[in-house]
């Protein structure tokens, strides 16, 4: 099964080491506005939620490219850009829903390819805010989460009927 | 590479701003942030200057290895000469800010000056704009931030503002970055209040290019590997600096009551986990793999649904034991408030400590404290006090100034009472029983203050071959112990004036975490980031030479021996309470003397603390203020 760059954001605590990480590891230089990961935050309610690129399934950015360009990387998942197909006109990122496509300083397209499938962003992220987890484990994680509120239900229901 | 961000000149008077490149030289021998910042203030400022004039400078530094994924490497350093005590002014913060200055494409700002009308400083991508602050004067640090990144539609920004404190002048206003950041300490954000400056906002795109930038990615992670392996770290990232109250508090190492005892008895409801009921989250600094801040919620209350940040260990203190408040909530609204208005914590806690003393034993009445009753564990009276602080309003405006000046308005018997050091308050913790942490607060360069020194390694009770190991001389490892301790605090100051010079958390070295990065792993990222080579010697050399010049300082404002001491209290009452192992100590005069000597000889200053001849000229430091920097 192929594994999937999953965001917890309620763990998310808003440190940037993801967006330091990938400009770092991609750009060889410390800068945010060139990561391929960014953090949205509303700092005065406290909300974090790292924003990255969802290689989608049915990728738009693919669709709206008139080269071509846009392909996905069979073994890891990625979308990836052909950089020698790709003429910069940017519809990819005109159409992201979720601005997962970015421009970069050279003006070529900032996207994310999960670093040919081991993303350095999960590594320093210390929270575990960023995962990269097989597609039917965050499934069964959920199902968890969820079942510990139904099991607490069930229990209270117990005790009543006791 | 991090040799093109720059360093500005700003007068605020005639609205000059020059850019400069920061010379190798001085790299080489400050490093960055404080280092910089403190050799700036040593030679730009000439001696007796009024800390609220035009002649004072504010300084901004980022630190040399600011935006590295580690270490939390967004801190910042701001000095300027303090209002409160006269001596160095210097306050640390996290946050966010001093990354995306230097992305900006600066790592210094000289601030000089005075500015005729309210305004502020906007720096972007290599420029620098001073604009009309005439709407944001009067706003809270949160609003004025929101509105700030509203005017220019970018929801980036960071900047450091002051509050209605700073605006008053209030001498321990401070500067807050972010929800819960804050230079708190000696009263940086009065100095900004006084330029009329309410704010500097920055957002920058630039890269931070780095030597060895493969290697750097590498090695960070294994800083944060190596930080995050420590016991602390993790505890902290689930209680932050809250943590230490637990053992601290248990052993009797907490003053209460202002100094009546070191304990705060049935504490229990300000233990951290009690922070689990309004926590609904934790939250990061830049670079930080820790994340040891609370984002917290307050429901109901008489000041409406709140979001904060915070509180730390010291607001802890200042809000809780010191005034004998045992309520989680009455910290987190009160730290709310502080953090509102743009006060400084601890010094705000001190104050309103010491006035519930005087008012105990008589010295104040109802009649000078507006009617109030200055009664242990009002919540009511501490949140009013702050309020009147920032206002300057009645009883508040005499406190408002700080110390000093409070004791020569309401009489000097209130002295004996007042727990400070070169007139900057203590924090709550009680250093009788621990002759370490004693020194550090008499010794250090900005007044009282744990953050100058403070070897919190010493509670552990290590073995004292480890000991020697870190701190290459023999010590006891009994903490109540006066042997080797002046090595300790010494060790410490030079550690620090590294770590405040690179930009990184003072967390994330030998503070409360014993293997934690320090002196070799520090040399290595000053290498991969500038290619520049220390060796630790060398590291420790410049660590003496900020320390020194910090001194230099002082002694040209007037400080000598005599302000290197201890609250008076220290030395005639012994802790009440507290464990048998530290129930009945205070601090013996003669030992701390001796303790202060070999301190002295260490740092090669003579016997009354002054830098001989020799040491200056081994530091290249020059007697005369070099204005040509």
């Amino acid at each position: 099964m192929q594994k999937i760059l999953f965001v917890d954001a309620e763990k998310c605590t808003g440190c940037r080491l993801c967006e330091i990480a990938c400009s770092l590891h991609h750009e060889k230089v410390s800068n945010p506005s060139r990561a391929r990961i960014n953090i949205v935050k509303w700092e005065n309610s406290g909300l974090f939620i790292p924003m990255v690129c969802q290689q989608c399934e049915n990728p738009i950015c693919k669709t709206v490219c008139p080269m071509g360009a846009i392909s996905r990387d069979n073994k890891t998942g990625a979308m990836l850009i052909d950089e020698e197909l790709c003429v910069g006109c940017k519809l990819c990122v005109m159409f992201c829903p979720l601005g997962g496509l970015g421009i970069n300083k050279n003006r070529k397209i900032l996207k994310c390819d999960l670093c040919g499938g081991d993303p350095i962003c999960v590594k320093f992220c210390i929270p575990n805010a960023l995962q990269f987890i097989d597609a039917n484990a965050i499934n069964i994680k959920k199902r968890r989460i969820a079942a510990e509120k139904l099991s607490e239900l069930m229990k209270k229901l117990l005790e009543i009927s006791i | 590479m991090v040799w093109n961000k720059q360093i500005a000149y700003i007068d605020l008077s005639t609205g000059e701003i020059i850019k400069k490149q920061i010379p190798k030289s001085i790299r080489e021998r400050f490093l960055g942030g404080r280092g910089i910042n403190m050799n700036l203030l040593y030679n730009l400022l000439s001696p007796s200057i009024d800390p609220l004039s035009h002649e004072n400078v504010l300084l901004v530094g980022a630190g040399l290895l600011t935006g590295i994924p580690a270490m939390g490497s967004g801190r910042c350093d701001i000095a300027a000469k303090s209002p409160i005590t006269g001596a160095i002014g210097d306050s640390n913060v996290g946050g966010f800010f001093a990354p995306e200055m230097r992305m900006a494409g600066f790592d210094h700002l000289v601030i000089k000056g005075k500015s005729e009308k309210p305004s502020y400083l906007w720096i972007h991508d290599g420029e620098i704009e001073i604009l009309d602050a005439n709407h944001l004067w009067g706003k809270d640090t949160f609003e004025t931030q929101s509105i700030i990144r509203s005017d220019h539609g970018d929801e980036e920004i960071k900047s450091l503002v002051i509050g209605k404190a700073g605006e008053n002048l209030v001498r321990f206003a401070n500067i807050r970055t972010g929800m819960k950041n804050s230079a708190g300490r000696t009263g940086m954000g009065c100095v900004m209040g006084s330029k009329n400056l309410k704010a500097i906002a920055t957002r920058g795109t630039l890269d931070i290019e780095f030597a060895h930038p493969k290697e750097l990615l590498d090695y960070c992670k294994d800083m944060i590997d190596q930080v995050m392996k420590n016991r602390y770290s993790r505890a902290a990232s689930k209680w932050g600096t809250l943590i230490i109250y637990s053992t601290t508090n248990t052993t009797g190492l907490i003053r209460t009551r202002n100094f009546q005892l070191n304990q705060l008895e049935q504490g229990w409801d300000i233990e951290p986990e009690e922070m689990d009921k309004y926590t609904i989250g934790m939250s990061g600094c830049f670079g930080c793999p820790v994340s040891c801040r609370h984002r917290y919620t307050l429901k109901e209350g008489s000041f409406g649904p709140i979001f904060g940040e915070g509180p730390e260990y010291t607001s802890l203190g200042a809000f809780g034991t010191m005034v004998d408040c045992r309520k989680m909530e009455t910290i987190l609204m009160a730290n709310h408030l502080v953090n509102k208005y743009g006060l400084d914590t601890l010094e705000t806690g001190g104050l309103i400590a010491w006035a519930m003393e005087l008012y105990e034993k008589g010295i104040l009445t109802e009649n000078e404290t507006d009617g109030l009753k200055l009664q242990w564990g009002n919540e009511q009276v501490v949140y009013e006090l702050i309020k009147k602080i920032a206002a300057r309003e009645g009883f508040g405006n005499i406190l408002a100034d700080g110390f000093k000046p409070a004791i020569e308005k309401i009489g000097k018997e209130s002295e004996y009472y007042a727990i400070k050091v070169k007139g900057l308050s203590n924090l709550h913790s009680d250093e009788r029983p621990t002759p370490s942490l004693a020194l550090g607060i008499a010794t250090s360069t900005r007044g009282a203050d744990h953050l100058r020194s403070r070897p919190a390694i010493d509670l552990y009770g290590l073995p004292e071959d480890f000991l020697e190991e870190i701190y290459g001389g023999s010590m006891s490892s009994d903490y109540r112990s006066y042997k080797g301790k002046s090595r300790m605090v010494w060790w410490q100051e030079l550690l620090y004036a590294i770590t405040d010079s690179l930009g990184t958390c003072k967390f994330q070295t030998v503070f409360l975490a014993v293997h934690a990065p320090k002196w070799e792993e520090y040399s290595k990222l000053i290498h991969l980031v500038t290619g520049m080579h220390f060796s630790v010697p060398q590291l420790k050399e410049i660590g003496e030479r900020i320390y020194t010049i910090e001194r230099l300082f002082n002694i040209r404002e007037g400080f000598s021996r005599k302000d290197d001491t201890l609250p008076e209290r220290y030395f005639r009452e012994a802790t009440p309470i507290g464990l048998p192992r530290v129930k009945g100590f205070k601090i013996d005069k003669e030992k701390f003397e001796k303790m202060l000597n070999e301190y002295y000889a260490l740092h090669g200053w003579d016997n009354e603390g002054v830098p001989t001849a020799i040491t200056l000229q081994n530091l290249g430091i020059k007697n005369e203020p070099d204005q040509n920097i």
